[in-house]
């Protein structure tokens, strides 16, 4: 049986096929490559003069392409292929997923900052001939009243409306028991405009409607990066997963391939499953023979050989022959899904901890209002009347100014997490960078993560390398493209015919020549349990050529780094003995333990944890539940969707040595953070005891507001790694 | 001074003008795709719509 498997085009993508409301078909795709316009006049260009096509418009920024079909239907294979040409991979994009995208936490946000901005800017156009009055500068009275009645009226609404999501996060916490920073800031902006008002109704000397839109601003300016930059470290991180396994190909009755949403499976669905791509389900296996690389399940490298009745699972990756599967489970349902939910219980643990802006929040508020209290009482008690007492527990409520606080941690997390970004990190989140920061212990996994996790030839004659090269180019299997790449760019053999399962067959030299396995070549095989691939020509002794998962270029110089920084290293793996063995030597990692099955690894975690803080790095479905005990947790972006889900942060590119990088900077973001608070409580210890005394008018609280949010804001931006 | 009564609404109309075509912007998606206009100004749509 002769089947040619680099068959992509024949597959049926319209499962992804969205409907518009009149009735047409749109695409999307996840391009990857376009950086440039050339880049994207070309792929729009190209897309769009395909027939049946409309429009096509790229957005550079996410690097999703849309393309509007001009009918019901449309041929979404031409359209990958059409960017395959180009250069230009393309995956489809889940038409459910494109709709998440919608983020209405975002949407409020903004519409909470540009009424803040308004209110800011317009409450201050009142309060310029007020603070003016302050200086001795003439304002009669009735003006003065004018301008306070003005000021609160568009100061008061503008304030209420942007407060709302400080004011509900403060009511949620509050419910659950604790006091988190929406508490005080929130409490300061209502107090303040009841003050106000009551101050304005009764032609008091001073409101305060400004600073409390201002707070509210510079807040929600805060607030704000945040969301975005952590929205786009999600959906970076989604793309990486829709790259990865995004459809599975079913097959219909009369055989034909279509390609479908991993999601669509049903138990009983017939799959078809090509050399390099992932088994997508659990399942039974058909048809066909091959090897499978279940390393990112298991953490051991070499490949199991399955036959026709053998259960597969998912997350397996197809290392040589066409297969046709029968699923046994849905996608939600495969052992996949069932190491995700035991992620999702591990992940408990890791809501415990408190982060820092918390703490800071928990000594912060019982502190401040116990002074407002204080300064309250003694004023009324001293004789200054409850009104005068009243004004001046308010003012000092404003100048301790929750701002510099609020902002103290949102900055240096937003500054420290884009600078992570642009270097390939994706940051889940605030916390995981606090908790990356404290870490003490790291355990390494070895596939996929010290490991480059693919086979790589090794011990190879270049000379045999340059022969068999022309034939590994024209196959796809995985251990040909390993040759391919050790031979670089070249002729490819002519007259090839794929033979599933069994190897690649062709013209070199005008000889015909084998590629594939041993019984294939006709050679015998010598060692099991190793990668390897046989090459032949007409008439000549067989050669073998050797693969294994080689480490990282920058494997041992990631552990020396880390080593360097005062962490001690550890490796656990699934692996067999002696090749984790080996790989530990070579990074210079003396303690490691290999065999482990995923609840040992989640144990040994655990057990560590107990008097150190561990930082987990792993790829592989066996680490997931590793990953979600740690302390905090890396996965490279090469990692199943279950282990990236389990991690605080993924690595998107290639290089190892991001790691490093990332504790550099979480560290160097804890010290700013924590310089902060300290520059927050020096502050707060000389505007406390002014406000107290009287010195605090509107003008000195808007200022000492601004200021003291510049002030943390450019620390922040002093985050950075030493390299 | 009986100005004030003119200007402050007139500002403040200008203020919430500015807000409201903010958010039409926003609506509008022209901060969905902020690198792609900038690249797209250097292509030359010869075979572009006529104007």
């Amino acid at each position: 049986m002769a089947v040619t498997y680099d068959a992509a085009s024949g597959a049926d993508f319209s499962a992804f096929l969205a409907k518009g409301k009149d009735g047409r078909a749109s695409l999307d795709l996840l391009v990857r490559g376009a950086r440039c316009a050339g880049c994207l006049g070309k792929i729009e260009r190209a897309v769009g003069e395909l027939p049946g096509v409309e429009s096509a418009r790229l957005n550079l920024t996410s690097g999703k392409l849309s393309v509007g079909f001009a009918g019901p239907t449309g041929d979404p294979a031409a359209v990958i292929a059409a960017l395959d040409k180009l250069g230009y991979p393309a995956t489809p994009y889940d038409p459910g997923q494109a709709q998440i995208a919608h983020d209405r936490e975002g949407r409020r946000l903004i519409l909470a900052l540009a009424v803040a901005a308004f209110g800011a800017m317009n409450t201050m156009m009142f309060s310029v001939p007020l603070w003016a009055g302050l200086f001795g500068q003439e304002l009669g009275p009735a003006t003065k009243q004018v301008m306070m009645w003005l000021s609160g009226a568009v100061g008061a609404p503008c304030a209420i409306y942007a407060g709302m999501p400080f004011f509900q996060s403060a009511w949620r916490s509050l419910k659950g028991g604790r006091a988190n920073m929406d508490v005080p800031i929130s409490i300061g902006v209502i107090l303040t405009l009841v003050i106000s008002f009551s101050e304005t109704f009764l032609n008091g000397r001073d409101a305060y409607f400004d600073a409390a839109v201002m707070l509210l601003f510079l807040l929600l300016v805060g607030r704000w990066l945040d969301h975005v930059l952590r929205g786009k470290a999600r959906s970076a991180a989604a793309d990486l997963l829709a790259m990865q396994a995004p459809t599975a190909t079913r097959l219909d009755g009369e055989g034909r391939e279509r390609a479908i949403p991993l999601a669509d499976v049903r138990p009983g669905d017939r799959l078809r499953v090509r050399p390099g791509e992932r088994i997508p389900v659990d399942g039974v296996l058909e048809d066909g023979r091959s090897e499978i690389d279940n390393s990112l399940l298991t953490g051991e490298s070499a490949p199991e050989t399955v036959a026709p009745g053998d259960a597969c699972r998912a997350g397996a990756l197809n290392l040589s022959g066409l297969l046709t599967l029968r699923a046994g489970a849905r996608s939600d349902d495969s052992a996949l899904a069932a190491i995700a939910r035991l992620v999702e219980a591990g992940a408990q643990n890791r809501s415990r901890y408190v982060r820092l802006a918390d703490r800071a929040a928990a000594l912060y508020v019982p502190v401040v209002h116990t002074v407002a209290a204080l300064t309250f009482a003694g004023g009324w008690a001293l004789g200054l009347g409850p009104r005068e007492a009243m004004i001046r527990a308010v003012a000092v409520l404003i100048v301790t100014c929750p701002c510099a606080l609020g902002l103290a941690v949102p900055a240096v997390q937003v500054a420290a997490s884009s600078r992570l970004f642009r270097r390939g990190v994706l940051v889940k989140s605030g916390a995981a960078l606090e908790r990356l920061a404290e870490v003490e212990h790291v355990v390494f996994d070895k596939t996929g993560v010290l490991t480059e996790g693919r086979p790589e030839l090794i011990e190879a004659d270049p000379a045999v390398v340059a022969r068999v090269a022309p034939l590994a180019r024209a196959s796809r299997h995985p251990l040909a493209r390993a040759v391919a790449r050790a031979a670089g760019e070249g002729p490819t053999a002519s007259e090839i015919i794929e033979h599933a399962g069994h190897g690649v067959e062709g013209l070199v030299d005008g000889r015909r020549a084998r590629l594939g396995r041993a019984a294939f070549v006709g050679a015998p095989t010598l060692k099991q349990g190793e990668t390897e691939l046989w090459f032949g020509v007409e008439g000549e002794t067989p050669v073998r050529l050797r693969f294994a998962d080689r480490l990282r270029a920058d494997a041992a110089g990631t552990v020396a780094a880390l080593k360097a920084r005062g962490l001690t290293v550890e490796i656990l793996s699934g692996d067999l003995a002696g090749a984790v063995g080996e790989a530990a030597a070579a990074v210079g990692v003396s303690d490691w333990r290999a065999g482990l099955t995923p609840e040992e690894k989640a144990e040994a975690v655990d057990r560590l944890s107990a008097n150190r803080k561990v930082l987990m790095i792993g790829d592989g479905l066996n680490d997931a539940a590793a990953l979600a005990r740690a302390h905090a947790a890396i996965a490279p972006g090469s990692a199943l969707e279950a282990s990236q889900n389990a991690a605080d942060l993924v690595l998107s590119g290639q290089e190892l040595g991001a790691v490093v990088e990332a504790l550099d900077v979480a560290r160097s973001a804890r010290r700013r953070a924590l310089e902060n608070f300290g520059f927050a409580a020096v502050y707060n210890l000389l505007a406390a005891p002014a406000a107290m005394l009287g010195f605090v008018n509107p003008f000195v609280a808007a200022i000492a507001m601004s200021g003291s949010s510049l002030v943390v804001t450019l620390n922040a931006l002093r985050v950075g790694g030493r390299r | 001074m009986n100005i004030v009564f003119v200007l402050a609404p007139l500002s403040l109309a200008l203020g919430a003008g500015a807000v409201v075509a903010f958010l039409w912007t926003l609506r509008a998606g022209q901060y969905e795709d902020v690198r792609g206009a900038a690249e797209r100004i250097l292509i030359d749509d010869e075979d572009g719509p006529g104007l």
